[in-house]
């Protein structure tokens, strides 16, 4: 198997002195939807966030195309390759629609490339086209998701980091949301590691599927083995 | 599509007509109540005519207050962008002003024992002020970022009370390192901005009569150099924050320190750069202020810097368009209520009481809009 995009090793990450990960390791290959389901505080997005380098491993590994990123600021892990659309949106409320994307593409300075881009976020996002000039405050709950996962686009990055993207949606704009994330994989073979406390559409999207239970990953395989394991279906499915 | 692209045009001109209209509103409000005052006054006064006395004051009042405003509000520059990285009230920021108003005085000083300002002409004597108002940005900038790095990243994430007993603490400091410094070299502790070149020389612009009597209206070289080079420093501020690259991720970070990084911005790096840019329009007013007041001391830099406090809160903490309104108006009251009171009063308060109307007014600010003039919201961030 050739080197995988993103690669943890045992990551032990602590928040003072809660012990919030405990022995994550996983891996995303090119072109997948990787997916890490799991409830509340059982430390989805502290695993994201160690990821992007705003919280820092005390112990344990994270390779970046085999290249250890452990102990890089977030703004160099940015630049190597890695978006994270953070948890909540992290959409600039004061800032317009054109210029939160114009942020996603901070590090670039070519106009030409700047332009091909943005093209190819308005035409997977068509409604933040019709809200160029909006700021980020006055948008949906949806749009700004949708803002902030196109400002992701912006940074085209090797590996997408999606932090709850249905957090707070209405139903019909979480199946919008969760067609777009298989659109970005299909159309655009984006390499993408999803949280979701909603597992179940998580599953139907993704190709391979991790549960995290308080810092530690209790079971892995592919998103159709999890969606048939009694385990997954009895605690995390619901039904 | 040219989506990127920005119009420095309108980029200048937006900051440009917003100062004019700030300085001609509050300029049109205030001389309008005075003189409303004179006009209700007049009958309680034989002796003199306080209307009269009102308009033959007016312009140079008018003058001294819009020259006052611009220099509240190039220090309150520093307090505002501060707060807005960092919600930090950075009460050294008066002792910045201070080391860049020293700076700026010793080149002149040090000039001057050379010889060459006594024979300086204008446009000479506008080179060696600049220079010395560049050495002030330099040394106040540099004195900020250190400041920053030592003082107050190590308090990063303690409670918000601590960075602003470190800052009391800074601002101690640097007074009282200056004025070890001062008496170790000079034997004294303040100052004198040498004197030359032509500025105390008025330039007539026209002649009124007022019963009979002429009165000039001139205005000092000293007053229209004051005037533009706060001009040029506001107007460039307005371009440096809203139409650069660095000032786009200034903005963000004063937004969101986190999602600023995730854009691959580095936060600290950022907050550095907006200590530097503060400290320097900072280190570029004390020159300006030792210019217009001669006299500098280790102790200068806390009156003024309250100030601008005082008209950054009352502009709205956090905005730059806040804190040009803030000075200006501040400015303006102070200069208005030094002129007037003692002649409204019939000498029962005199000039030394101008700075109870000043913080009057802020304090009605805040009860009836504590988010200042300008000022958006008041939630603080999480």
């Amino acid at each position: 198997m050739s080197t995988p995009v993103l690669e943890l090793a045992d990551v032990h990450t602590y928040y003072g002195k809660i012990h919030a990960l405990k022995g994550v390791s996983l891996t995303v290959g090119k072109g997948e939807i990787v997916t890490l389901i799991g409830s509340n505080g059982a430390g989805k997005s502290t695993t994201l966030r160690t990821i992007s380098g705003l919280l820092r491993p005390r112990q344990g590994d994270v390779r970046l195309n085999g290249r250890s990123i452990t102990s890089t600021p977030p703004h160099k892990i940015v630049e190597m390759g890695i978006g994270h659309v953070p948890e909540g949106r992290g959409v600039f409320p004061a800032l317009t629609v054109l210029e939160n994307l114009e942020m996603g593409a901070f590090l670039l300075r070519n106009d030409a490339e700047f332009n091909r881009r943005i093209e190819l976020v308005f035409q997977v996002f068509p409604r933040l086209l019709e809200r160029i000039e909006q700021k980020g405050g006055t948008l949906s709950g949806g749009e700004q998701q949708m803002l902030a996962i196109g400002r992701g686009l912006m940074q085209q990055p090797d590996i997408l980091l999606l932090d709850e993207p249905s957090m707070g949606l209405a139903p019909l704009l979480v199946e919008e949301i969760f067609n777009i994330i298989r659109r970005l994989k299909e159309e655009h073979g984006t390499t993408i590691l999803l949280v979701e406390q909603n597992a179940q559409a998580a599953l139907q999207v993704a190709d391979r599927a991790y549960v995290l239970e308080t810092g530690r990953i209790t079971l892995s395989g592919t998103a159709q083995e999890m969606l048939h394991d009694p385990k997954v279906v009895a605690a995390y499915l619901g039904l | 599509m040219h989506l990127r692209r920005v119009n420095p045009f309108k980029e200048i001109l937006r900051p440009l007509g917003q100062l004019l209209i700030f300085i001609a509103g509050s300029a049109v409000v205030i001389s309008a109540i005075t003189l409303l005052l004179a006009v209700l006054l007049r009958p309680t006064r034989s002796d003199i005519d306080i209307l009269q006395v009102t308009l033959v004051l007016l312009p140079q009042v008018l003058i001294d207050g819009i020259t006052l405003g611009f220099m509240y509000a190039i220090i309150a520059m520093g307090y505002t962008m501060v707060y807005g990285v960092l919600e930090f009230i950075n009460f050294a920021h008066g002792e910045f002003v201070m080391f860049g108003a020293f700076a700026g005085v010793e080149l002149l000083i040090w000039l001057n024992a050379q010889g060459v300002l006594k024979t300086a002409e204008l446009g000479l004597a506008l080179v060696w002020i600049t220079l010395a108002v560049l050495l002030g940005m330099v040394v106040a900038g540099g004195l900020a970022v250190t400041t920053e790095r030592l003082a107050y990243r190590p308090l990063r994430g303690a409670p918000r009370l601590v960075p602003l007993i470190a800052a009391i603490g800074v601002s101690f400091l640097l007074q009282d390192t200056m004025r070890f410094l001062q008496s170790a070299i000079n034997g004294d502790f303040y100052r004198t901005f040498p004197e030359f070149g032509p500025f105390a020389q008025r330039l007539m612009l026209f002649t009124v009569n007022l019963d009979g009597r002429p009165i000039d209206v001139a205005i000092q070289y000293k007053a229209i150099m004051l005037i533009v080079f706060g001009v040029v420093m506001l107007v460039a501020l307005n371009y440096l924050v809203n139409a650069t690259r660095l000032g786009k991720a200034i903005r963000s970070v004063a937004q969101d320190q986190k999602t600023a990084a995730l854009m691959g911005i580095d936060v600290n790096r950022i907050i550095a750069l907006t200590f530097l840019i503060g400290g320097a329009l900072g280190g570029a007013a004390g020159v300006l202020w030792a210019f217009r007041f001669t006299r500098v001391d280790p102790y200068m830099g806390f009156i003024p810097g309250l100030k601008a406090f005082t008209a950054a809160v009352l502009g709205g903490i956090g905005s730059i368009v806040g804190a040009m309104l803030g000075g200006m108006v501040l400015g303006l009251l102070e200069s208005f209520s030094a002129a007037y009171f003692s002649i409204f009063s019939r000498g029962a308060f005199g000039a030394e009481y101008k700075d109870i109307f000043a913080f009057g007014i802020l304090i009605l600010v805040l009860i009836f809009r504590p988010q200042g003039l300008l000022g958006g919201k008041t939630t603080q961030k999480a």
